[in-house]
């Protein structure tokens, strides 16, 4: 069976030949012809939409857009702000940039669009250290924006005016969750903040009722208001609509950016049909679907999970549908997008080592167990794979993990975790044999990292 | 006494044992009421609440209701509703008291909780304790015992940070031992309002410094060594000088202002080493100033008088007593009794006894400063207040005694007795002082005691028990921490011995007798003994001085206005 068809929404005109980030472009190509019909409708209509579109956020935690929209308290008599989460530092993730980067106006015109469908007035756009190039584009398009009366001032000749700034960031991926980011641009270490009772929808930027999204959900946005909540909740399946972009790395002949319909294509037909299957002679080894600190799938596990009517169904990675509730019952997650395949070449104990120096190297620091459980987890890899390992090294380490997951202030402490919790679990056997392994194999020299 | 308001009262359930607490008490406040111990790090109750140690993990559950009908859903097993609890343990510094809450904190899971976070903590300390001086009133090394598993794992290389770190003139951060709760961060912007303190670096290497070009110089900067709760902050001045299981806590009130701070001073065979705040929530909370923990040291200073004088020459205490009588019965009538706003009440009653005794004038100087808004007020006499409520004096007094001077110029004051005052500050010349004969009761050499005839040595506030009135009108106790130097007797007998050798005067010496005099002869003591008052003191009923332009701004829950409304 040939693998479905791409279905590009968002990349709808990205790579397409002589396709360029500016505003003539864009709008050559119907560019702010939905931002013009949104201004036509009244915002709850279009919050409306949202709902039924059934959009689920895009950034990781896959929390539907419209109830998060619900969420936010509009009788306060405060302003809200919209943030748009641009801090892409999940490894193995790239598709905000490359929006970013190729179709900026598309980002802005979903930007205006929430911000017009929720009353908000000033939009932040909070983008990483690492993309400096990222933020000229945004500031030249904000700028080009401006200039044609698409963001700013009596937006489209209503009474309606909104702006839009971009912040950077400093370079820290804890920047990425929202309270953190929201601390990050008041100005202040990117402590995350305790919920309750400090929610974004309700205490967020500045104390006031805050939306934070990330640029593909902002994106998707658009289509939904050009299309209709309900057109748009038959793209994909039910519960996990429309399309998403995968960011396929590691070991495949062809890596790169996807975009699917949600659940409608497999694991394994993204991996070996689209991606063209593993490198000469190699085999699949493990997968981490969502982003690095989603829990890794190991190729030849199968995953028995309940059908709607109670019946069950048993499916092996590669029949894994790309969709956020399969995922999820197979014990991982959707998150960010980004795949990471990892062939027979790979030894685990590296591989993990190496996801463990960047966890512990970006925990902030702010509450015990994640602070401490995060380097004490990297530095017992880091000793396996550069100095002596213990058979029962992987135990330790799972019990150090253990103790943070569920325990800390964000969702960092799960992220550190779920690597180590998972890679254990599955690959305990690679971690109690390592230190036999290492006699015969030198360690990867380049995992020396932080 | 003012009669403190009803809050709303909410039922929670601690472990099984109903508990009724004002509504918004957190769970760490309402379990401490049934005796449940939720250990915690960077709360602290007088402080925000940032969440951030993870040693208060509690798992909490509400009553089950029926989504649709909201009628209770029951437990056919207990016969009593039944409880949703949350999977995850909450934390319980932020989990406020609603009704019908529920918390558990003896179960498996709180216990791995709290092993887990132990486990962390420890992992990069350097387990330094017997070098360090925070042992002994440790919450790591308390806590440890109580909720720690009792061995280590780690067998990695600990962080290695800065040992020796001067944050201010009176602070060294010992960054290794930094569990960094940020308590003194957040007292340093919320209390004080002098942001000097915060964290540079990530994740296990944070680090605890001040910002450039800041130091943690501020009045209050020894705080965080009190509420550190590891011996990451510590008092370069107490720094390696004794084990404070060693030390003998004594309750005693800080006397640079009339704000009365509550205080513990710490002592150990007779000697002083430091001296901390004692929380007092309708006075200084937990907090205290860093001058405040100063004033123990003139307690050994060089100048310190230790010997009764007669024009000159070392006497016993009673050859000076008898040379003072017989000085002040040939001035009787003309006698100036210079009291002290920084004596006790108590002193101040007796004051009183020997001015009428003497039929003398009786005087006052204040002292007056610049008030910090926060511990010390404008008034730096710690007992104004009790000289008018024991009736040593009317009306409020003045920097300089002008009168006096007058009066000694005219030649209608014969004779001065002062109550530890030096004379020459409050306004009084050389000349004026050698005209007439002086009695000085008091602590340490100045130009006074160089002038007076007769010299009487006396204690310090931390040689003697007594009470002061602060500028809340509120009565409040100090006892006696260490016995004064060999050859100094106490004031109350100083006085009571100084009445009696004055013609017709005759007063107790005990304090407890002193104060069955109080309670008869001055109307806001009425019913009050040294025994029976409480520990946090006692508001007294003010009315009567409502009128006088006292000089204290506002400060911790003092406002000027309502004091004297």
């Amino acid at each position: 069976m040939a693998a479905p068809q791409q279905r590009r929404l968002i990349f709808k005109h990205i790579d397409e030949p002589g396709y360029t980030n500016d505003l003539a472009c864009y709008q050559r190509h119907g560019g702010y012809e939905i931002l013009k019909k949104a201004v036509r409708m009244p915002p709850p209509a279009i919050i409306d939409e949202v709902k039924k579109s059934g959009l689920r956020g895009r950034g990781g935690a896959g929390f539907p857009c419209g109830v998060k929209w619900g969420l936010v308290d509009r009788k306060s008599g405060k302003p809200i702000y919209l943030i748009v989460n641009a801090d892409e530092s999940e490894p193995g993730t790239f598709k905000d940039r490359y929006i970013i980067h190729q179709d900026p106006h598309q980002m802005i015109e979903g930007v205006m669009i929430s911000c017009w469908a929720n009353n908000v007035k000033q939009a932040y756009i909070y983008i990483r250290g690492e993309f400096p190039h990222g933020a000229r584009i945004l500031e030249k398009a904000i700028a080009e924006a401006r200039a044609a009366n698409l963001v700013g001032p009596n937006l489209l000749g209503t009474d309606y005016s909104c702006e839009i700034y971009v912040h950077r960031g400093a370079g820290a991926y804890i920047c990425g969750e929202e309270t953190g980011l929201i601390e990050s641009l008041e100005g202040k270490r990117a402590y995350p903040r305790i919920k309750p009772p400090y929610f974004p929808a309700v205490l967020g930027l500045y104390q006031c009722p805050t939306i934070v999204n990330n640029v593909e959900t902002l994106c998707h946005v658009k289509h939904i208001v050009d299309m209709g909540g309900d057109e748009y909740a038959k793209i994909g399946t039910p519960n996990n609509t429309g399309t998403r972009l995968l960011c396929v790395s590691g070991h495949v002949q062809k890596p790169g950016y996807y975009e699917y319909e949600v659940g409608k294509i497999t694991l394994g037909e993204l991996l070996n049909e689209v991606c063209g299957g593993p490198l000469p002679g190699r085999t699949f080894k493990a997968v981490i679907p969502g982003g690095s600190s989603a829990k890794i799938l190991k190729f030849g596990e199968t995953f028995t999970l309940k059908n709607k009517d109670g019946s069950t169904r048993t499916l092996t990675v590669e029949e894994l549908p790309m969709d956020f509730d399969t995922l999820a019952a197979a014990g991982t997650m959707g998150g960010s997008g980004g795949v990471i395949v990892m062939d027979d070449s790979v030894n685990m104990v590296e591989a993990l080592a190496n996801i463990n120096a960047f966890y512990a190297h970006e925990s902030c620091g702010q509450c015990t167990p994640c602070r401490e459980g995060s380097l004490w987890m990297k530095k017992i890899t880091a000793r396996m794979v550069h100095d002596t390992a213990r058979a029962d090294d992987g135990v330790l380490l799972k019990s150090v993990a253990d103790q943070i997951a569920g325990r800390t202030i964000c969702a960092f402490g799960e992220a550190c975790s779920w690597p180590t919790q998972s890679f254990i679990a599955k690959f305990g056997d690679e971690f109690k044999s390592y230190p036999e392994t290492k006699k015969v194999a030198k360690a990867d020299g380049a995992l020396e990292l932080v | 006494m003012i009669a403190p308001t009803k809050p709303d009262l909410v039922t929670v359930n601690v472990d099984g044992k109903d508990v009724s607490v004002p509504k918004g008490t957190n769970v760490i406040e309402a379990a401490r009421l049934v005796g449940v111990d939720v250990p915690y790090y960077c709360y602290h109750p007088k402080l925000s609440i940032v969440g951030n140690c993870r040693m208060c993990l509690i798992e909490m559950g509400m009553p089950a209701v029926d989504p649709a009908t909201k009628a209770p859903i029951m437990d056919p097993a207990t016969g009593k509703q039944k409880i949703n609890w949350i999977p995850r343990p909450q934390i319980g510094c932020a989990t406020n008291a609603s009704p019908g809450l529920h918390i558990r904190t003896n179960t498996p899971q709180i216990k791995d909780c709290r092993e887990g976070v132990m486990e962390f903590l420890l992992i990069n300390h350097p387990l330094d304790c017997p070098i360090c001086d925070q042992a002994g009133e440790c919450k790591l090394q308390e806590q440890s015992t109580g909720y720690g598993r009792g061995y280590s794992r780690f067998i990695e290389q600990k962080n290695v940070k800065p040992k020796r770190t001067q944050l201010g003139p009176r602070v060294t951060l010992d960054d290794e031992r930094c569990i960094l709760c940020s308590r003194c961060i957040r007292f340093c912007k919320e209390i004080v309002k002098d942001d000097v303190l915060g964290f540079i670096d990530r994740g296990s290497y944070s680090t605890l410094t001040c910002y450039p070009g800041k130091a943690l110089s501020n009045n209050y900067s020894l705080n965080t060594v009190d509420i550190c709760p590891v011996g990451a902050l510590t008092s370069t001045d107490f720094r390696f000088k004794m084990r404070v299981w060693f030390l003998k806590q004594t309750n005693s009130i800080d006397t640079e202002s009339s704000v009365g701070a509550n205080t513990v001073v710490w002592s150990r065979e007779g000697i002083i080493y430091r001296i901390t705040p004692r929380r007092n929530d309708e006075v200084n909370d937990t907090w205290l100033s860093d001058s405040a923990r100063d004033l123990y040291k003139p307690v050994r200073a060089t100048d310190r008088l230790t010997a009764s004088r007669v024009n000159g020459v070392d006497r016993t205490l009673d050859m000076a007593i008898n040379a003072a009588g017989e000085l002040l019965n040939a001035a009787a009538g003309a006698v100036a009794v210079v009291g002290s706003g920084r004596s006790s009440v108590e002193e101040q009653f007796l004051t009183r006894k020997l001015a009428e005794a003497l039929h003398a004038s009786t005087h006052l100087v204040s002292r007056v400063g610049e008030g910090d808004t926060i511990l010390i007020s404008a008034d730096r006499n710690s007992n104004v207040r009790g000289a008018l409520v024991t009736g040593l004096i009317k009306a409020l007094p003045s920097a300089k005694l002008t009168a006096l001077a007058a009066a000694i110029d005219g030649g209608q004051v014969k004779a001065i007795v002062s109550m530890g005052e030096d004379l020459t500050m409050a306004g009084l010349t050389a000349a004026q002082l050698a005209k007439v004969p002086i009695v000085y009761v008091g602590t340490h050499q100045n130009p006074t005691v160089a002038a007076a005839k007769v010299v009487i040595p006396s204690g310090m506030v931390f040689e003697k028990s007594g009470t002061f009135v602060n500028q809340q009108f509120r009565l409040q106790k100090f006892f006696k921490s260490v016995p004064p130097p060999v050859g100094v007797a106490d004031d109350l007998v100083v006085l009571a011995k100084l009445t009696a050798a004055v013609r017709g005067g005759a007063v107790p010496s005990e304090l407890h007798a002193v104060w069955t005099l109080l309670a008869a002869d001055v109307p806001a003591f009425k019913a009050i003994s040294f025994s029976n008052l409480p520990e946090t003191g006692l508001l007294l009923d003010a009315t009567a001085f409502a009128g006088l332009p006292f000089v204290e701004g506002e400060t911790m829950h003092f406002q000027p206005a309502k004091a004297n409304a």
